[in-house]
């Protein structure tokens, strides 16, 4: 097992000090919003964990379809480090989004479309982590996950559309303005700033945290084929 | 060379069963693969049966290979294993009537009768097999087995479960089964059993194959010795 | 390649014993297969229909129903006990399979792996088609309300498709580990939200007799799910069972 890498290392340091910057620009470069005040500036990590999310969501997919082609243990760990990592950013950007809901009209939860989705996409992840719970055989293990992400990613957008088409009052910041939106907000220019810096900064959290969890999967199962053959 | 084996690794994650076996059979071969219980004999036999796929490893059985080919080599294999592979609400002709169909056997309902004849159970074809004793539903799984004519067959235990009685019957069938031509491979714990049936015993331990012998160098009755000793060498 | 012993002649494989042919025959007779067993035994109609209409019963307590009320709600009630009846098909028809090693059986046969799952989805669409068939009556006559409505019938047909298509292939992957039975529905139900938001949205707008252009995109909703997933599941089912 190798020790970490440089780059790695690097990557850390960096996704820490954007971090930071991130978190600053938030609360002292950002303006102070005038309707809804400092509520308000949940709004950038909020929607950088969902589109983050999301990401995962789209390479635990991808993975699986990788896997199911090369049969390479690696995608099943990357697979699964996906899930993981996108399972803890939907869960923040569901708290913050109902302190948002909160702040802005009063709920702990409205059930529009994308937080509606979002916790829907966390259910699907505990269905996978206990699908694969249940199976005693590695490999099954693997193409059963992989078969699961895929099923759900084509699945879920229907659901967000099904949904979608059902009720809306989810702010629409980007895009048109969906007649009954309330809440939505004009961006100024210097809002979109932190915005887009706050989406860089977790893209980069999401690619480090990544990479460290796909090392400890790999460390894992040198941990494993040691132990058997010891066993043996 | 009906059934070819080279250097065959199976491996369950981490967890290696088949450690490089080399195994073959000529056409109309009577082969007993014993061995002690976690040795791969259930696992080799799947991946024979093409229900399991080789890690690494040449599997060729009838000239085809496996996994590539292995709608070829399924139309030519029959297999027994010790679960029946049967349905409990068909009855005994309604269950080879439906594997009959999914091998695509010409005239179906001739074959039907002809094999529930030579399983010794042309009586009981109107009945349902949850009714069947276990050595009755061993012996249909035979007729099912030999259904579509096969080149090869494959048992996995086969005498599991069954009582004395039950194991004669059986092993009249198989005489008869063998008695064609057709190349058989069959595993067992029962070394008593197999010793009348096959014409060579091959000794599976830890993965590998550590003994073979034909019938007709060996004293059957010295199959046990013959059988520790090939286990405590491994 | 060796020439191959023919030891008995008169067994001689069907001359369409490949393709498309052999495809059909296979489906077909596992169907049949399928639809025979439940003949004799009809334990998983019998389990999906009692329960059902246990279900129904439920709903009638649980929520108190006006004559106004009913209208709105009654597409979603049914769709609830279609869903939750349709695992206890689902589990069954699976584990059938299991059980006796039957599906091994299956495998065996040299036979496209999709046959195996159009004819298992087959031949679970039919059942839930068929308890449908039996359930609507009764909440007909229980509800005084007319539910014979073609477009009604049309939706809870497309989305029993979807409902079966999707189940059968996760039915086959649960059937295959510890938790089984209760895998399924933990499974199955985040993924087929779609299904049942279009159905309940769609039979609603039936029944209440809205403008066919408000019901479309429900309508075609379900054909783009029901499309995507028996295309998925006809790529993916081969992964699911192979070992």
């Amino acid at each position: 097992m190798e020790p970490k890498p440089r780059l790695l290392a690097i990557l850390d340091i960096v996704t820490l000090l954007l971090f930071l910057t991130a978190v600053a620009m938030v609360f002292f470069y950002a303006p102070l919003e005038a309707v809804m005040g400092q509520v308000q500036r949940v709004f950038y990590f909020h929607v950088a964990n969902a589109w983050v999310g999301m990401l995962g969501f789209m390479v635990a997919a991808i993975a699986g379809v990788a896997f199911l082609r090369k049969g390479d243990r690696k995608w099943d760990i990357v697979g699964l480090a996906a899930v993981e990592i996108s399972f803890v950013f939907f869960f923040i950007a569901i708290v913050s989004g109902s302190v948002w809901a909160r702040g802005s009209w009063g709920t702990w939860w409205t059930w529009d479309p994308r937080l509606t989705t979002a916790a829907i996409v966390e259910l699907v992840y505990a269905a996978y982590f206990m699908l694969r719970q249940g199976i005693e055989d590695p490999d099954r293990r693997a193409r059963f996950g992989a078969v699961y992400a895929i099923l759900s990613f084509l699945s879920v957008p229907l659901t967000f559309i099904s949904i979608r088409i059902f009720r809306t009052i989810h702010p629409v910041i980007i895009g048109s303005g969906a007649a009954g939106a309330e809440g939505s907000f004009e961006m100024t220019p210097k809002m979109l700033q932190v915005f887009m810096f706050s989406l860089l900064t977790f893209s980069f959290i999401f690619a480090d945290l990544l990479w460290h969890r796909i090392r400890l999967g790999k460390l894992a199962e040198v941990t494993e084929n040691l132990r058997l053959k010891t066993l043996q | 060379m009906m059934i070819t084996v080279r250097k065959l690794i199976k491996r369950f994650g981490l967890k290696t069963v088949l450690r490089g076996m080399d195994f073959s059979v000529e056409p109309g071969e009577f082969v007993a693969l014993l061995g002690p219980n976690g040795a791969g004999k259930t696992t080799f036999l799947r991946i024979l049966s093409s229900l399991s796929r080789p890690t690494i490893g040449l599997v060729k059985i009838a000239g085809y290979s496996l996994p590539n080919q292995a709608a070829a080599v399924r139309r030519r294999l029959g297999v027994v294993s010790h679960l029946p592979l049967l349905y409990g609400d068909l009855t005994a002709e309604e269950n080879l009537r439906f594997y009959a169909r999914m091998y695509a056997v010409a005239h179906a309902e001739n074959r039907i009768t002809d094999v529930l004849e030579m399983v010794g159970l042309s009586s009981r074809r109107r009945d349902l097999v949850r009714t069947f004793s276990r050595g009755m539903q061993q012996r249909l799984a035979i007729g099912r087995a030999v259904l579509h004519d096969p080149e090869v067959m494959l048992f996995d235990e086969p005498h599991t479960g069954l009582d004395q009685d039950a194991c004669l019957m059986l092993d009249t069938v198989l005489r008869e089964v063998a008695a064609r031509g057709r190349t058989v491979v069959m595993t067992s714990h029962d070394l008593a059993r197999v010793a009348d049936l096959a014409s060579r015993f091959d000794i599976l331990s830890r993965g590998v194959i550590t003994a073979s012998v034909q019938r007709s160098q060996m004293d059957p009755n010295n199959l046990l010795a013959f059988y520790r000793q090939a286990i405590a060498e491994a | 390649m060796e020439p191959i012993p023919q030891v008995e002649e008169r067994v001689r494989l069907t001359s369409s014993a490949s393709g498309a042919g052999q495809f059909i025959r296979s489906l077909t007779a596992i169907i049949w297969k399928d639809m025979a067993a439940e003949l004799r035994s009809r334990e998983l109609l019998s389990a999906m229909l009692v329960f059902a209409l246990l279900v129904i019963l439920i709903f009638n307590f649980a929520l108190e129903l006006d004559a106004q009320a009913r209208a709105t709600v009654t597409a979603g009630v049914l769709w609830v006990t279609f869903a939750f009846a349709g695992t206890l098909g689902l589990n069954r028809s699976m584990a059938m399979e299991k059980d006796r090693g039957c599906l091994d059986g299956l495998l065996l046969a040299p036979v496209d792996r999709s046959a195996i799952y159009f004819g298992k989805a087959i031949g679970n669409l039919i059942f839930m088609l068929i308890v449908e068939a039996i359930v609507l009556p009764v909440y007909s006559v229980l509800y005084s309300v007319n539910l014979f409505e073609p477009g009604l019938l049309l939706v809870i047909f497309l989305g029993s498709i979807g409902y079966v298509a999707v189940g059968t292939l996760l039915s086959s992957m649960a059937v295959q580990t510890r938790t089984r039975d209760v895998l399924l529905p933990i499974l199955l139900f985040p993924l087929v939200i779609p299904v049942l938001i279009a159905a309940v949205k769609g039979s609603t707008g039936f029944l209440q007799g809205a403008d066919v252009v408000d019901i479309r995109p429900w309508i075609n909703l379900l054909l783009v799910y029901d499309v995507i997933f028996i295309a998925v599941a006809f790529m993916v089912f081969d992964y699911i069972v192979e070992e």
